[in-house]
């Protein structure tokens, strides 16, 4: 069994880094990181908008952000997936490649579920950092600019980071409408083999493992590098123990 | 395009009733998930929580956080491909066979979501045993209880109170994961829609009956998991 796991391992290793490229769509691996990375970075600016308006004094900003936010919560991935893949030709006029209607899915997706991580961040923050930026005569945009978003988002990091493994394992779904990515580099190969099933999926897991694993652990060592810095350089370092735990 | 019309898939027998079988059918996975996911995830904490000495804990330890680990960090729809696909054609020839009589896809199904919802249930649980305050146990201890009873009647309830919203979370996750395993062959709600959208061509509308329905369902689950816990702090209060 292991000695099949290498030698698929051996011969497919250049399909489950990069797909078929530079013949054919970049897949692989590198397609499932590059997914995650546009997906997150483009959802950041978007979730911070939707943060701020769930937050906003105004209905008018209030209510549809939070009605964009149950919706996008309460169904699942697969079918917002459908639903781009189905609506973006149609509004766009012309046809959408798989990795773009991945990206806009994700987008959406984790706009709405990083805008959650974000409003946590922001509001605990002290009342007195925005009463103190008032008083020193900011306006309010200007007081979310320079004081509370840069303190609420590094706070944040290891929560976006873990944002970032989530999507991650979300872009496995790519796989069901036929985005070249690790997933389907995978059942390509198995597609091809027909009879070791058991080793090509195992492979796929355990390289899901790894990349996801060693994230993972990036993310606890930020969480307790930040612990350390919100301490300050008096607290004991039992206090880091205690939030790391 | 033809013109938006609700009734044509709802009034459709055929239709609905492709749509009603698909959502019993995600009730049944997300339901049978949902408790396997659960019965293992408390089985999970109490094998960390046994006292089998130094060793012996240690070794229990390292088993339970690798199998968390390993849930939490492969992707859902892998862990079902590779019960479906992979870990299926280890079985005896036999098995096999019963399995693709008796709807395998549907056991897997709710195998692999289950095993991989544990292992969140189970940290929810762990962290909410940990908030409870270290006194409530001694107390217990002080006024006769043994260990079976402390956990069952004083530290398991305040734990399970604590974990309550990242339990409800979690569970609203499961219910929407039951759609991967459309993935694997399951003729669930996502399926359905798949299958009504390529018959009818009226995909908007099909979208639409199923968005509504899943969110329905989500939106209940929050409310009736915000209920609970504003009782539950209610309860505690007093």
């Amino acid at each position: 069994m292991l000695q099949g796991a290498i030698s698929i391992i051996s011969e497919n290793w250049l399909l489950l880094l990069v797909g078929q490229y530079p013949n054919g769509p970049l897949g692989g691996i590198a397609a499932t990181l590059m997914l995650s990375v546009l997906g997150i970075v483009l959802a950041f600016p978007l979730s911070v908008l939707i943060a701020l308006a769930r937050i906003s004094r105004w209905r008018l900003l209030r209510a549809p952000a939070t009605a964009l936010v149950y919706l996008v919560r309460g169904v699942p991935l697969l079918m917002i997936i459908f639903w781009v893949y189905f609506l973006f030709p149609l509004l766009l006029g012309a046809n959408v490649p798989g990795f773009a209607t991945m990206v806009c899915t994700l987008v959406i997706y984790e706009g709405a579920f990083l805008s959650e991580v974000v409003r946590a961040g922001i509001q605990s923050l002290p009342a007195g950092q925005m009463d103190a930026a008032r008083a020193l005569g900011h306006s309010y945009p200007r007081a979310m600019r320079y004081v509370i978003l840069p303190q609420a988002l590094y706070n944040m990091l290891p929560a976006i980071l873990s944002q970032f493994i989530s999507t991650i394992k979300e872009t496995t779904l790519g796989y069901v409408i036929n985005v070249p990515e690790l997933t389907f580099a995978a059942s390509q190969i198995n597609n091809r083999l027909l009879t070791k099933p058991f080793e090509v999926f195992l492979i796929l897991a355990l390289t899901y493992y790894v990349v996801c694993f060693g994230l993972t652990a990036a993310a606890t060592w930020l969480e307790r590098r930040i612990a350390t810095r919100r301490a300050g350089p008096g607290a004991a370092p039992l206090a880091i123990m205690e939030t790391a735990g | 395009m033809k013109g938006f019309d609700l009734l044509a898939i709802l009034l459709n027998p055929g239709f609905s009733a492709m749509l009603l079988h698909g959502i019993g059918m995600t009730f049944v996975i997300a339901i049978g998930s949902w408790v396997l996911a659960m019965s293992l995830g408390i089985l999970l904490l109490a094998v960390r929580l046994l006292p089998l000495g130094h060793i012996g804990s240690r070794i229990a330890e390292g088993v339970v956080a690798a199998y968390i680990s390993y849930h939490r960090n492969v992707p859902t729809l892998v862990q079902l491909m590779l019960w479906y696909f992979g870990i299926s054609s280890l079985f005896p020839d036999a098995m096999q066979e019963w399995l693709s009589d008796h709807s395998g896809e549907a056991i897997f199904a709710i195998v692999g979501l289950g095993l991989c919802q544990a292992a969140y249930f189970s940290e929810d649980l762990r962290s909410g045993l940990r908030s409870v305050s270290p006194g409530q146990e001694e107390a217990a201890r002080a006024l006769g209880h043994g260990y079976v009873g402390t956990m069952r009647f004083v530290l398991m309830p305040q734990a399970f109170r604590n974990a309550l919203p990242a339990l409800v979370n979690h569970t609203v996750s499961l219910f929407k994961n039951s759609s991967l395993a459309m993935a694997i062959g399951v003729a669930e709600l996502t399926h359905a829609v798949k299958e009504v959208e390529s018959e009818s061509f009226r995909t908007f509308e099909t979208y639409l009956i199923a968005t509504i329905l899943y969110l329905a369902c989500s939106l209940l689950m929050m409310a009736a998991g915000a209920a609970l816990s504003r009782r539950a702090t209610l309860a505690g209060a007093r």
